[in-house]
C-alpha cells in the first residue's frame, strides 16, 4: 500500500476559491483514481494562498491484473476471419487456444493485461486533472501562452511536487516537470526544500512558517484575535466568515491589534465597521459594557516582521485613518444639508427606462403608502407620506455613494439629525426589509406601510411591463419583492384588500406621470375633445351613460384617459390646441407610457395576485403546510392573505378530526357519483332538490342538514369564525354516512334518481362554502 | 524619499530589467493601459518590454484639492513585460525593495483583484497589492486586448505613485509629499506643484466645461477614427480613440450622461478601441 503526496504550487490563489479547490482536487483524483482500480484509504486535501495539497495513503501499488478470453472464429474458418479476428484482439496467430464446444471448435484469444503501476496512473490522473481543473476563472501566462492550448491555472502555476513513497513520480505539464522540492513562506524562509513524505513535508512547511491546514490558520486567527481583544479589556465581534477570508489570505497568521483616533466613532457604526471589514478585512471590537463599538480592530499580518511589528501596526493605521476620514468627511457633508434637499437629484437616477426616474418611484410610493396607512393599525398617514418622501433621500449622499450597503442606515441617520420623529426615520432604514425568508420583518406601522409600498410599486410596475420572473431569471428580485409583501402582511396580521391595494398602485404608475408633466388641463381639454367624438359613437355613448364605470373611474380625468385608450390618441389629439410643439410631444410621452402600462394593467391584475398566491404557497410549503389546502382555500377568490391562512389552518385542524376526515371522504364519493352521472347524463344536477320527491327519510334528513349546515357555515365566515363554519359542517358527517349506507342514488326512478343526484350537489355546494374540498387530496 | 527620486528609482530599476524607458503620453487618458506602449503592444506575438511614467485624468474624482487622497490628475507608473516572465512577482517585490521597501518590515500581499476596462475591451488576472493594508500597484496578467486573445500573455503593472509615496514618506496628505528633497526655500511639494492645479481643474471639469463643445469633440474623434481606419492607419487613430474616451470622463463629470447613455457611450469607445486593435493586426500581418 502507497502513500501519495501532491502539491501544486502557484501564485496566489483568491481566498475565496481555495476550499473548494482543495475539495475539487481530492474529488478528481480519487475518482480518477478509483476509476482505474486504485482505491485510496484516506484522501485529505488543503491549501494555502500559494499551495495546493493532496495527501492519500492506502493506495495500491499497482492496478489489478485483468486477463480477459474472447472466442473467435472456427478452427476451421477461412483465414482471412482469422486474420481479422487477431488484429481485433491484438494478439499473435500464435497465441490462440482452440476450444471444443458443442457447436464444435473455436479459436479463442486469451488476452492477459498486466495491472499498471500506481505511479503511471497517478501521473495519468494528475495530468488530467490539472488541465481540467474547474477554476471559476482561470488564465495564460508566460512565453507558452502564445499556443492557444498551453495550460490554464488559476494563477501562474510554478512547481508540482509529486511523490509516491517518497519517489518522484514522472509526469511534466506545459513543461512542469513534477519534483520534490516545494518553497517555504514567501518573505521569512522563501528558498526551495526538499520533502520525503506527507509528515515530513507538513513538518518541513511548519519550520519554513507555512501553516498548510486552513482549519488551524483560522483556529490560530480566532484564538490570537479573542486573546487580544481580552488583553485589551474588549470583546471581539465573532465573524466566522471573516476569518475564513484571512485564513485564506495568509500562510503564517500574525494577528496584531491596532487602534484608531476616537473621534471617528462619531461616524455610524455600521459605516465603520463596512470599511474594517470589507475593505480592510479587519475583525472589529466592542466594549462590552456600553456595547459599543471600540476603537480598537485586529488586523492579521502575514509576517513576523523583522521589528516588534510596529511599523506593519503604523501602516494599517494609517490606511484605516485615512479611509475613516474620508467616510467622516461625507458624514459631516452630509450632516449639513436636509434629505430633502436630495430629492431633486433623484430625478436624474433611472429605476427603469420604462418605469421613471427614482424621484417618480418617490412619489408614488408616498401616495401607496398614505392609502395602504388605513389598513395598518396605528399608522399615522402623514407619517407614512413624510417617511417615503426621504425613504430614497440617502441614495445620492456623499455616504451612500462611497458605501452602497448603508442605503437605508444612513437615511436613518440623516432623518434623525435632522428632527424627523423615531417612526418616519426608523422607517427609512427599514424600508427594504424584509429582504429574504430570514431576514428580521418591520413591525412598526409606519415601517409597514412604507415597506409594503416599496414592494407593491416594484412589483407593480415591473409585471405592468411584462418583466416577471421566469425559471431562475429574476433580475429585479420580484420573487423576493413578494414574499417581503406576504411577509409584511401576514406577520402583522394586516387585513388589507390585495386586489384593490394593487389596481391602487397600478393607477399611481400613469397618474403619477401625467401629473407630473404638468398636463392635467390638457387631459381634460382631450376629455372634451373625446366627447366630441364619442357623441357620434354608440360604443362611446354607452361608457359614459354607464353608471358603474363611472363610479369606477371616479374623475373626470381618469375617464379622459380612459378615453384616449379607447379611442386612439392622435384623433383625440387634432381636436385639441397646444400651445406648444414641446406641450403635444409632452402629453405624446406620457400617453405612450400610460398605454404601455394600461396595455399591461391586465398583466398586473390579473397575473401579480395569482404570482402572490404562488409565492404565499411556496412560503407555507416550507413551513410545512400542505399546499393541497391552501390551493382548496385560494379557490375562493380571496385576496385577504390573513384571513386566506386563518381559513387555511381552520381548515388543517379539521381535517385532522375523525368528523373532518370522514366528511372529505363523504364528499369525495357524493363528487365522484355526480360527476361520472353528469357525464353518462350530460347534464348539470346543480339544481334545487324537491325533497318530497327524494323518497327516502335518510335523504330527506341530509337534505335538511345541508340547509342548515350551509346557513350556519355561512353566519360563521360573515364573522370570520373559521372554525365554527368547520363545526358547522362537520355535522353533516353523520347524515352523509346514513345517506350513502341506506339509499342508493341511482334509483330506478327517474325523478327520484335526478333528485338525489341533485342533493349530491347539494353536499358539494355546503361543503365548498368552506374550501374547495375537490382540490384537498386523500 | 523624495516623491521624483522614487520615479527615479523606479526607472533605473526597470532600466536594469531590460525595459525601454518611455516618456509619458502626450494626450490625456484614464489609466496608463491606455498608454499605446501598453494596449497596442499587448497585441499580437513580439515580445516586449516598457516602462514609464503616465500622468492620468480622473475628471470625477476631482476634489478641488480638498481631499487628501483624492485628485483628478494623478501619476501612474506602468511597467509592461511581454511575455509575462516566470520570475515576475520576484521582479515587482525588487522594484519595492529599490524604493525603500523593506519585506521583512511590512506585510506584503497579494489579493485578488481582477481586471477589467470595459472601454478597451479587455481584462486580465491578477491582484492589488497590499503593503501594510494599502493598495500600492495593480498587478494584471492580459488575457484580452481589444477582444483578442493575447498571445503571448503579458504581465502589467501599475504602481499609483503619489499613494506610494505617501506610504513611504509617512504623510497622510498628498499635497505634503515632499517633490525634490531639496531643504528651506529650494523645497518643493507636491501641494506646490499641483493644488492650484487641482482647484482650476476641479471648476473646469464640474463647473465650466462647455457640454456642447464636448459632445461635438466626441462625435469628431469617433468620425475622424473611422476615417484613419479606412486609411489603415491604426495608430492616429488609437489616437482619436483615447481623445474620445476623455471626452467622455468630461461629459460624464459634468453630469450630463444619464445611466442608460452611460453604457451606450462606453460601447462606442469600445467600438474605436477594438477597430483599433483589429486594424494592427491587419496592419501587421498577425494571426487572431
Amino acid at each position: 500500500m502507497s502513500d501519495l503526496l501532491i502539491e501544486l504550487f502557484s501564485e496566489e490563489i483568491p481566498a475565496r476559491m481555495q476550499g473548494k479547490a482543495a475539495d475539487d482536487l481530492k474529488r478528481m483524483m480519487s475518482d480518477k483514481l478509483k476509476e482505474a482500480g486504485l482505491t485510496s484509504d484516506t484522501a485529505d486535501a488543503f491549501a494555502t494562498p500559494r499551495r495546493l495539497a493532496l495527501h492519500m495513503t492506502g493506495i495500491p501499488t499497482s492496478t489489478p491484473d485483468v486477463r480477459e478470453e474472447r472466442r473467435g472464429p472456427r478452427a476451421d474458418a477461412p483465414e482471412k476471419a482469422i486474420e481479422g479476428f487477431l488484429r481485433g484482439a491484438g494478439v499473435a496467430r500464435a497465441d490462440l487456444v482452440e476450444r471444443e464446444d458443442k457447436k464444435g471448435t473455436f479459436l479463442y484469444a486469451v488476452i492477459e493485461r498486466e495491472g499498471r503501476a500506481a505511479a503511471e496512473v497517478i501521473a495519468e490522473a494528475l495530468n488530467d486533472t490539472i488541465r481540467n481543473f474547474p477554476w471559476p476563472k482561470s488564465q495564460r501566462w508566460g512565453r507558452q501562452s502564445v499556443d492557444p492550448g498551453s495550460l490554464k491555472w488559476v494563477r501562474p502555476l510554478h512547481s508540482i511536487l509529486c511523490l509516491l513513497d517518497g519517489a518522484v513520480v514522472d509526469l511534466e505539464i506545459d513543461g512542469i516537470k513534477a519534483g520534490d522540492t516545494t518553497h517555504g513562506h514567501r518573505f521569512m524562509a522563501p528558498e526551495a526544500f526538499a520533502v520525503t513524505g506527507f509528515a515530513d513535508y507538513k513538518q518541513k512547511l511548519l519550520d519554513h512558517k507555512v501553516i498548510l491546514d486552513a482549519n488551524r490558520r483560522q483556529t490560530l486567527i480566532r484564538d490570537t484575535a479573542q486573546t487580544l481583544a481580552s488583553a485589551a479589556g474588549l470583546e471581539l465581534v465573532a465573524d466566522e466568515g471573516l476569518i475564513a477570508e484571512v485564513a485564506g489570505l495568509v500562510e503564517w497568521p500574525v494577528p496584531m491589534l491596532g487602534s484608531f483616533d476616537a473621534s471617528f466613532l462619531e461616524v455610524p457604526e455600521e459605516v465603520l465597521i463596512l470599511t474594517m471589514k470589507k475593505d480592510q478585512k479587519y475583525l472589529v471590537t466592542r466594549d462590552p459594557a456600553t456595547r459599543r463599538l471600540a476603537n480598537k480592530f485586529i488586523f492579521t499580518a502575514n509576517i513576523e516582521p523583522s521589528d516588534d511589528g510596529s511599523a506593519v501596526k503604523q501602516g494599517n493605521e494609517r490606511v484605516l485613518a485615512a479611509r475613516l476620514s474620508d467616510a467622516k468627511f461625507f458624514y459631516e457633508q452630509d450632516l449639513k444639508g436636509k434629505l430633502e434637499d436630495n430629492l431633486p437629484a433623484l430625478e436624474d437616477i433611472v429605476f427603469h427606462k420604462d418605469l421613471g426616474t427614482v424621484a417618480d418611484r418617490v412619489e408614488r410610493i408616498k401616495k401607496l403608502s398614505r392609502y395602504l396607512a388605513d389598513f395598518i393599525p396605528g399608522c399615522d398617514a402623514d407619517e407614512a407620506d413624510r417617511a417615503a418622501e426621504l425613504c430614497k433621500a440617502d441614495l445620492v449622499s456623499g455616504m451612500v455613494y462611497e458605501f452602497p450597503e448603508v442605503q437605508g442606515v444612513m437615511g436613518r441617520y440623516y432623518a434623525q439629525a435632522q428632527g424627523e420623529s423615531d417612526a418616519v426615520a426608523d422607517a427609512i432604514r427599514d424600508h427594504y426589509a424584509p429582504l429574504g425568508p430570514n431576514d428580521e420583518c418591520p413591525s412598526a406601522p409606519v415601517s409597514v406601510a412604507v415597506a409594503l409600498a416599496e414592494k407593491l410599486d416594484t412589483l407593480v410596475g415591473f409585471f405592468g411591463i411584462d418583466q416577471k420572473p421566469t425559471g431562475s431569471k429574476d433580475p429585479y428580485a420580484l420573487r423576493r419583492a413578494a414574499l417581503g409583501v406576504i411577509r409584511l402582511i401576514t406577520e402583522n396580521n394586516l387585513r388589507v384588500p390585495l386586489d384593490q391595494v394593487i389596481r391602487c398602485a397600478i393607477s399611481d404608475y400613469y397618474n403619477a406621470s401625467l401629473d407630473q408633466l404638468g398636463l392635467m388641463p390638457k387631459i381634460r381639454d382631450c376629455f372634451d375633445a373625446s366627447l366630441v367624438i364619442g357623441d357620434n359613437d354608440p360604443e362611446m355613448m354607452k361608457l359614459i351613460s354607464s353608471p358603474s364605470l363611472m363610479a369606477q373611474l371616479g374623475r373626470q380625468d381618469d375617464l379622459a384617459k380612459h378615453m384616449i385608450q379607447t379611442f386612439g390618441f392622435k384623433d383625440i389629439l387634432d381636436l385639441v390646441d397646444f400651445d406648444a410643439e414641446e406641450d403635444l410631444e409632452n402629453v405624446s410621452i406620457a400617453f405612450e407610457r400610460y398605454s404601455k402600462i394600461a396595455a399591461n394593467t391586465k398583466v398586473a391584475t390579473e397575473e401579480l395576485p395569482l404570482f402572490s398566491a404562488e409565492r404565499l404557497k411556496v412560503q407555507q410549503r416550507d413551513k410545512g403546510v400542505r399546499h393541497d389546502l391552501i390551493d382548496a382555500v385560494f379557490a375562493k377568490g380571496d385576496d385577504d392573505l390573513v384571513r386566506i391562512l386563518n381559513r387555511v389552518s381552520a381548515l388543517s385542524a379539521f381535517l385532522e378530526t375523525d368528523n373532518g376526515a370522514n366528511l372529505l371522504a363523504g364528499f369525495k364519493r357524493a363528487a365522484n357519483i355526480l360527476k361520472i352521472e353528469e357525464k353518462k347524463d350530460g347534464v348539470s344536477y346543480g339544481k334545487p332538490v324537491e325533497v318530497a320527491r327524494l323518497g327516502a327519510p335518510e335523504a330527506e334528513a341530509l337534505s335538511g342538514a345541508l340547509a342548515r349546515a350551509k346557513e350556519a357555515a355561512e353566519n360563521a365566515l360573515i364573522s370570520e369564525d373559521f372554525e365554527g363554519a368547520m363545526a358547522a359542517l362537520s355535522g353533516l358527517r353523520e347524515p352523509i354516512d346514513a345517506f350513502f349506507e341506506h339509499v342508493k342514488v341511482n334509483d330506478d326512478n327517474a325523478d327520484v334518481r335526478a333528485n338525489r343526484l341533485a342533493l349530491l350537489s347539494e353536499i358539494r355546494s355546503a361543503v365548498n362554502t368552506v374550501a374547495d374540498f375537490s382540490m384537498i387530496e386523500g | 524619499m523624495p516623491f521624483q527620486k522614487m520615479i527615479l528609482k523606479l526607472q533605473n530599476y526597470w532600466a536594469d530589467h531590460g525595459c525601454a524607458i518611455l516618456q509619458p503620453y502626450d494626450l490625456e487618458m484614464g489609466a496608463g493601459t491606455f498608454h499605446p506602449a501598453t494596449t497596442l503592444r499587448a497585441l499580437g506575438p513580439d515580445p516586449w518590454k516598457a516602462a514609464f511614467v503616465q500622468p492620468c485624468r480622473r475628471p470625477t474624482d476631482g476634489r478641488y484639492g480638498e481631499n487628501p487622497n483624492r485628485l483628478q490628475h494623478y501619476y501612474q507608473f506602468q511597467v509592461i513585460l511581454k511575455p509575462s516572465p516566470v520570475n515576475m512577482q520576484d521582479l515587482y517585490l525588487g522594484s519595492l525593495k529599490a524604493i525603500g521597501i523593506d519585506a521583512a518590515l511590512h506585510d506584503i500581499r497579494f489579493v485578488e483583484d481582477d481586471w477589467e476596462s470595459p472601454t478597451l475591451g479587455a481584462w486580465g488576472l491578477g491582484w492589488e497589492v497590499w503593503c501594510d493594508g494599502m493598495e500600492v500597484s495593480q498587478y494584471t496578467y492580459f488575457q484580452q486586448v481589444g477582444g483578442f486573445d493575447c498571445k503571448p500573455v503579458s504581465g502589467e503593472l501599475t504602481y499609483g505613485l503619489e499613494r506610494l509615496a505617501m506610504f513611504v514618506q509617512g504623510v497622510d496628505n498628498v499635497y505634503d509629499l515632499d517633490f525634490n528633497g531639496a531643504e528651506g526655500d529650494d523645497r518643493i511639494s507636491y501641494g506646490d506643484v499641483y493644488l492650484e492645479n487641482e482647484k482650476q481643474q476641479s471648476a473646469y471639469n464640474f463647473e465650466i466645461a462647455d457640454t456642447d463643445k464636448l459632445f461635438e469633440d466626441f462625435k469628431k474623434a469617433q468620425d475622424e477614427c473611422a476615417k484613419l481606419l479606412e486609411a489603415k492607419l491604426p495608430l492616429p487613430a488609437y489616437e482619436q480613440c483615447i481623445k474620445s474616451s476623455h471626452t467622455f470622463n468630461l461629459l460624464d463629470a459634468r453630469g450630463v450622461i444619464s445611466v442608460t447613455e452611460r453604457q451606450a457611450y462606453i460601447g462606442r469607445v469600445r467600438d474605436l478601441a477594438k477597430a483599433c486593435c483589429a486594424a494592427m493586426y491587419e496592419k501587421n500581418g498577425w494571426e487572431a
